[in-house]
């Protein structure tokens, strides 16, 4: 039986045009998954339980090992002669967006990660599992940042998302917890189905579901109706926005942040917020630029409604974690006034301001995870009284970082401010460039709020307390301080590789055949 | 109106009968039909024997995770049976590509056993 087995297998009589898969271009995603199943399956195949911390380690040297993997990938892309370059059958493009992007997305699961370690020990749930999850959102976040079909888009949406739902009920013990997870998971559905719909109306719009073959066609032919094509645009940006924490779809955000294991928020919303907004970027920047007439008034209105939803409501909180929850939302409306522009700058813009968040928020909520108490509790803006007191540098770490968050000169959170208004001038919207800077003045009271009730003095600070703060964590704030400030003094780095990150629309080669970028198939 | 639209106008004509003839069917049912109510009656319809406890009645949770496994194994059986009738037209490519495929799920099935989730308590 083996013989004939054998024999079918050698003979097959019809040749299978496989797809020419330029395994380089690839390894950041392969590296996070690979990975992460080697997690799982050391999990479950060593008898005795591992050294604490292996798997924060384990996860930081996956992730540091696929930045590595993707140096080469960025040297490749802005070479002059080889360029940026589709795989995968037009499915996957790795430009310098992508790459980008990949950067950010890995140095939110390294500082993730790194929170995470101490945080698991503290609620006695040490395992494999957490960090599993995260490897498998990330790699989903890196496909969505490359995809170049919206297909692929979708699949990457769903790894990343599905993971991040069991992140969020990860707490097992601990009932918000539960309730974040499944309201999550209800929502985030939802908005896959109206993202999948959404893909299904431009297929029936442009014969497509490739950005490349969408932009081509929608260039060359004038569509009598565009109705289609609009409402599918319409449903693509509800999932989009679900993503991000948009206003209007942004009612789940404080309620799964504040239930949700901070550890988990802290990568929800940073390597989630930049995935939804690369593949935002790519979609509407790139593949329906014909359309940007009618999709900037829409974005508009959105980026209105978010800043001023993230920063008015953000006042009235008193949890600190809902209060960087709507603070988050405020920043996504930042960053879709960037999109609004559709410009080079405004991409620009958009990538500067999402690494610089990325720092920010992940290092936030690495202090609320040491902040706060055994059974993740104690994150109302009481337990905050006193911190300078009690833990002086986790105090002077977290102001700095939430004044970068306010956008106060000298941080990274004022460049990337900077760059967005400057945008949206440069593009004609001088009325959306005051209203962020409005909402910035709003929402910077916030972060004041918390930094006065950390400094403050008075009768109603409570007696002091030890507050442990595990090493990793330590780490975690180290490096996320030492890159907001470092890009608040000299952001001339950042800048120009987030100019050179352009996102880039490139025709599928045919099979066998020269890419006209000049790439050869890959290996 | 456009030939897209008028051919969802057909769609739309179809549907309409469609509803217009559940409305014309259950309206003639009522009017000819003898009414004689008994509390039996009202009694939800469980394949013929008496229904056991209420609508609201709770479920152990741990079948999920046997649901679970199950879906994991359909899924698998789903992909491997239309591979197995055209083995020779994929060969070895088609093969490895199916030893990972399983290999994943396998993945899946050791980390379940080894949670010791397979173990009936």
């Amino acid at each position: 039986m083996l013989a004939s087995l054998w024999q079918q297998l050698s003979d097959s009589p019809v040749p299978i045009d496989s797809v020419d898969l330029a395994w380089a271009g690839l390894a950041p995603v392969m590296i996070l998954i690979g990975g992460a199943l080697l997690i799982l399956a050391v999990d479950s195949l060593v008898p005795r339980r591992l050294r604490p911390g292996s798997y924060a380690l384990a996860t930081v040297l996956l992730a540091a090992g696929a930045m590595v993997a993707a140096v080469p990938l960025w040297q490749r892309v802005q070479d002059a002669e080889r360029g940026p370059f589709a795989t995968a059958a037009g499915a996957i493009m790795v430009d310098g967006f992508s790459v980008f992007a990949t950067f950010v997305i890995l140095s939110a699961v390294i500082l993730a990660a790194l929170s995470f370690d101490g945080w698991l020990r503290r609620e006695e749930m040490d395992g494999a599992e957490p960090y599993v999850l995260m490897l498998l959102s990330a790699s989903g976040g890196v496909m969505m940042a490359s995809a170049n079909d919206l297909i692929v888009m979708f699949l990457g949406l769903e790894i990343l998302s599905i993971a991040v739902y069991v992140l969020a009920a990860m707490h097992l013990r601990k009932i918000t917890s539960q309730e974040a997870g499944v309201k999550y998971f209800v929502l985030g559905a939802f908005s896959s189905a109206f993202f999948l719909y959404g893909i299904a109306l431009i297929y029936g719009g442009t014969g497509s579901t490739n950005l490349v073959r969408i932009a081509t066609y929608l260039s060359a032919t004038v569509l009598g109706d565009s109705g289609l094509v609009l409402a599918g645009l319409a449903l693509l940006l509800v999932g989009f926005g679900f993503k991000v924490a948009a206003a209007p779809f942004h009612f789940w955000a404080p309620d799964v942040y504040q239930g949700a294991p901070t550890p988990s928020v802290a990568w929800m919303a940073s390597g989630v917020k930049v995935a939804g907004f690369a593949g935002l970027l790519r979609v509407f920047y790139l593949a329906f630029s014909t359309y940007r007439l009618d999709w900037q008034p829409v974005i508009f209105v959105l980026a209105v409604l978010t800043m001023l939803v993230g920063s008015v409501l953000a006042v009235v909180q008193t949890d600190v974690k809902r209060m960087l929850a709507y603070s988050s939302i405020n920043h996504a409306g930042f960053i879709l006034v960037a999109v609004q522009a559709a410009t080079a700058a405004g991409v620009q813009a958009a990538l500067f301001y999402l690494a610089a968040y990325t720092f920010m928020v992940a290092g936030s909520f690495g202090v609320i995870a040491v902040v706060s108490r055994k059974g993740d509790i104690g994150t109302s803006l009481d337990d905050y009284r006193g911190l300078s007191r009690d833990r002086p540098v986790v105090a002077f770490a977290f102001a700095l970082l939430l004044l970068a968050q306010a956008g106060v000169p000298l941080t990274s959170g004022f460049f990337a401010k900077f760059y967005v208004i400057t945008a949206a001038i440069e593009a004609g919207s001088s009325t959306l460039a005051i209203i962020a800077m409005i909402t910035a003045v709003i929402s910077s009271y916030v972060y004041l709020r918390i930094i006065v009730a950390m400094y403050g003095a008075g009768d109603d600070v409570p007696a002091p307390r030890t507050i442990p703060l595990p090493a990793a964590a330590g780490l975690a704030l180290v490096i996320s301080l030492t890159v907001t400030m470092s890009v608040g003094v000299f952001p001339g780095t950042l800048a120009s590789l987030a100019e050179r990150a352009t996102p880039v629309l490139i025709p599928e080669s045919d099979p066998g055949a020269v890419d006209p970028s000049g790439v050869p198939p890959g290996p | 109106m456009s030939d897209f639209l008028r051919d969802y106008l057909t769609v739309g004509i179809f549907g309409l009968t469609g509803v217009a003839l559940v409305g014309l069917l259950l309206g003639l049912g009522s009017l000819l039909r003898p009414t004689r109510p008994q509390p039996q009656k009202y009694i939800n319809y469980e394949s013929g024997v008496d229904p056991v406890g209420t609508g609201w009645g709770q479920s152990n949770v741990r079948y999920y995770i046997f649901a679970l496994l199950f879906v994991m194994f359909d899924v698998e059986a789903v992909f491997i049976f239309p591979f197995a009738t055209r083995v020779d037209a994929y060969g070895w490519f088609g093969l490895i590509e199916m030893g990972i495929f399983i290999v994943v799920l396998a993945l899946g099935l050791l980390y379940a056993w080894k949670k010791k989730v397979l173990r009936w308590v």
